[in-house]
């Protein structure tokens, strides 16, 4: 029955001059949305509305779960577009709607009309008494609220008359691509793909990069971040992973460092790595999904020895969530499942069994001076030998 | 050079078998049940595939049904005969280093009612004959044992113990689950008191999603599945014919030559075994050279974690796998390792060459120099 959605964007609605530039980027985020949905339809502002008509036969579950995640939607309703054969008939097809959508009708409602056709031949409070009468009289169990009602009734008269009451709620948020780009690094643990999605809300753009170590991690391990961000790029859109043969460095690390701090030097070329892509591809920002204490190498003192190596800032969204919050939040974007498939990555291989929790910054710098022979020229061909796949 | 040595995961389809599946689906594609021509047509092809089955083992070819492969012929072998004989007792007989296919079920088993006795094995992976004597009881109404160990190669008395079995109890069932045996060894069952047993398509050069269970004329199992009564009722389901076909044929070219290939296979494993035991830190699971299974190689490589250096051969072309690659994929501890007494140390370190007929001996001679060279770099390696 419905052949529309209008939908609804919190945030945008306060932008000022550059209102346009939001909106344009939702409309395009539905269209990407839409593509995945089988069906035909047409995306488009009017009057300071988006509407997503229908123009071919769909299915309503599937175009709104698609919508719903579509960050900058706050709401979505499902319209009915009826034309116009005069107000008789329009009474008819209000009940009609009103029986399909409510069955229980124990309940209080409002009609709020809106005449954008001015030379529609009735006025519009005329419109809210004749139809609440119309339908007072079909369904006696139904009561008038003007003020809190149950059911708010939108009746919009234009070429054709849209009705509609229900709002889904969407995912809020703002577009992707209204706040620039940033650079996720992606493990195959829980948080980074949590860390991706909640940065993607903010309507921001993102590359990934994840650093690989065959043999010590296998293809399987490879596929799941693959996979992960798959998952994410169903909020954030499509990007580019990055992927980082990072086994030399290691090894070359491992060889030449102690070994309680392996995994914080390692973590800092992981940081330095990234923020070179970063760089090439234009991002304005590394984002990780540490979260303070969660490891040895994300306590106060290690952050800040991994911080040390960037001058871009590092969004770090989880940096005070629990961890069975993120997990919460890894349900609800499919990701957990995938998460916690048993592979090694390249963070666990080496770990030492007691690292350091709290490393000082010119420590690590002195000992890093032991890499200075090859380390550049390794990190060069790491980036040179990086893989990119595009994930859609 | 690619060199694979997983044959005891799934082994490459015989030319010959892909052929006739591949006609079987395009052109002899009836249903057996069909009363026309096309249904005539693949009834042929069914019977005739049992008929192939039934020569090497020396069986009558009504006793072969089709299952959908090794794990269903297990469940179906002791869950049909358990209930079918629960009358008589509830007491049943396995090892501890069988197939998840027998151990899982035998838990499901118990969750009935019944009761198991898991037999130990030696430190070859080998059970001991004394100790299935003693837990043979009145109530016993079945005992199933495996051919040959999937992980390591030992090759179990099964001979030996149908041949007790029978003479402490004519009416307990045995049943061997015959996955990793059948091709590798003669078996027959009527000569040594198999009631019953389990063998897979894809071990043998044949289709996946294909086995077969032999079940003797005389014993007592209900279905599991139920529905239009194909196979006499007791396995119903449309027959899978290419499927039939493949594994018929598989098992008539897999025992052709049967004393030439495993002779050959195990002067292979023989030189194999010799080569791996002069790496510094490897450890030879299982049984000697020139006794057990002809194609199965279990070593453990001190320090180094199986999945490292699966990937690192696979790197080189080499594939083996990391234990048995059933239980692979989770990671847990392998049964069969731990009742063998094995190092705790070493379980993670294991890993598994399986040979086939096709292996060939330069394959070996570059999978020797390959480790050579792995093993020495990824010990440099390791946690500390």
């Amino acid at each position: 029955m419905f052949q529309s959605f209008l939908i609804k964007y919190a945030e945008i609605g306060v932008k000022g001059k550059n209102r346009y530039l939001f909106e344009d980027a939702l409309v395009r985020q539905i269209v990407f949305a839409l593509r995945k949905v089988d069906g035909q339809f047409d995306v488009h502002k009017t009057s300071g509305r988006i509407y997503v008509d229908a123009k071919s036969a769909f299915d309503f579950d599937e175009v709104v779960n698609a919508l719903t995640k579509v960050f900058g939607i706050s709401g979505i309703c499902p319209v009915v577009v009826l034309e116009d054969h005069g107000f008789a008939q329009l009474g008819e097809d209000v009940k009609a709607y009103m029986d399909k959508v409510y069955p229980d009708k124990n309940m209080t409602f409002k009609v709020h009309a809106r005449r954008a056709r001015k030379n529609y031949p009735m006025e519009t409070p005329e419109i809210n008494m004749e139809l609440g009468a119309i339908l007072l009289e079909a369904f006696p169990e139904l009561s008038v609220d003007v003020h809190e009602p149950d059911v708010m009734l939108n009746v919009e008269i234009r070429e054709k008359i849209y009705v509609y009451s229900q709002i889904i709620p969407g995912p809020g948020g703002m577009p992707i691509g209204t706040s620039g780009k940033a650079m996720l690094l992606l493990s195959g643990g829980i948080d980074s793909p949590v860390a991706g999605y909640m940065i993607s809300k903010r309507g921001v753009t993102l590359e990934a990069v994840y650093f690989h170590a065959p043999p010590y991690t296998s293809e399987r391990a490879k596929q799941k971040v693959v996979d992960l961000a798959k998952y994410v790029s169903v909020y954030a859109g499509p990007m580019k992973l990055h992927v980082i043969n990072f086994t030399d460095i290691q090894l070359y690390i491992y060889d030449k460092c102690p070994h309680d701090e392996l995994t914080i030097i390692m973590r800092r070329y992981m940081m330095r790595i990234a923020e070179t892509i970063a760089e090439e591809t234009g991002c304005h920002g590394l984002v990780t999904g540490e979260s303070i204490g969660q490891v040895a190498s994300q306590t106060m003192q290690s952050l800040a020895c991994t911080n040390d190596v960037c001058s871009l800032p590092v969004y770090r969204p989880l940096i005070a969530f629990d961890k069975q919050d993120i997990v919460d939040i890894s349900e609800k974007i499919d990701t957990y499942e995938t998460s916690i498939q048993p592979y090694e990555d390249c963070c666990t291989i080496f770990v030492a069994k007691h690292p350091v929790t709290k490393p000082n910054v010119n420590v690590i710098r002195l000992h890093e001076k032991n890499l200075e022979e090859k380390i550049d020229e390794m990190v060069k061909e790491a980036l040179e030998t990086r893989e990119i796949i595009e994930i859609e | 050079m690619e060199v694979y040595l997983d044959n005891s995961a799934t082994t490459v389809v015989f030319k010959e078998v892909a052929d006739l599946v591949y006609k079987c689906m395009c052109e002899d594609y009836g249903n057996p049940s069909s009363m026309h021509m096309k249904g005539v047509e693949a009834e042929r092809i069914v019977k005739r595939s049992k008929e192939q089955i039934a020569k090497v083992l020396k069986v009558n070819e009504k006793e072969i049904y089709f299952t959908a492969g090794g794990t269903e012929s297990d469940n179906w072998a002791l869950i049909g005969a358990a209930l079918a004989n629960q009358r008589a007792g509830r007491h049943l007989i396995t090892t501890k280093i069988e197939h998840p296919a027998i151990l899982r079920t035998m838990e499901y088993l118990q969750s009935l009612g019944f009761e198991v006795t898991y037999l130990p094995v030696d430190h070859k992976g080998c059970v001991r004959l004394s100790d299935l004597e003693r837990a043979m009881r009145r109530d016993t109404i079945l005992v199933s044992m495996m051919y040959v160990n999937n992980e390591v190669g030992a090759k179990e008395p099964v001979e030996e113990a149908g041949v007790l079995i029978k003479r402490m109890n004519p009416k307990t069932l045995f049943h061997v689950d015959a996955v990793q045996g059948f091709g590798k060894f003669a078996i027959y069952p009527k000569k040594c008191g198999i009631d019953m047993l389990s063998v897979s398509g894809h071990k043998i050069h044949g289709p996946k999603g294909i086995g077969f269970l032999y079940i003797g004329d005389k014993v007592k199992i209900k279905p599991i599945n139920y529905g239009g009564g194909q196979q006499r009722g007791m396995r119903s389901g449309t027959e899978n014919v290419p499927g039939i076909a493949g594994i018929g044929l598989a098992s008539k070219l897999i025992y052709q030559e049967l004393e030439e290939d495993t002779e050959r296979m195990h002067a292979l494993r023989s030189a194999f075994m010799k080569d791996l035991s002069m790496i510094d830190g490897v450890v030879l699971n299982g049984p000697d050279a020139g006794e057990g299974a002809p194609h199965i190689v279990s070593a453990s490589f001190r320090g180094i974690r199986s999945e490292v250096l699966l990937h690192a051969l696979e790197d080189r072309g080499i594939y083996v796998s990391a234990g048995s690659a059933c239980a692979s994929h989770k990671h847990t501890v392998s049964d069969t390792l731990s009742a063998m007494g094995i190092e705790q140390s070493l379980l993670d370190c294991t890993i598994r060459f399986s040979f086939s007929i096709f292996t060939t001996r330069e394959e070996i001679e570059y999978t020797v120099k390959v480790l050579r060279e792995l093993v020495p770099m990824l010990n440099r390696y390791t946690r500390r």
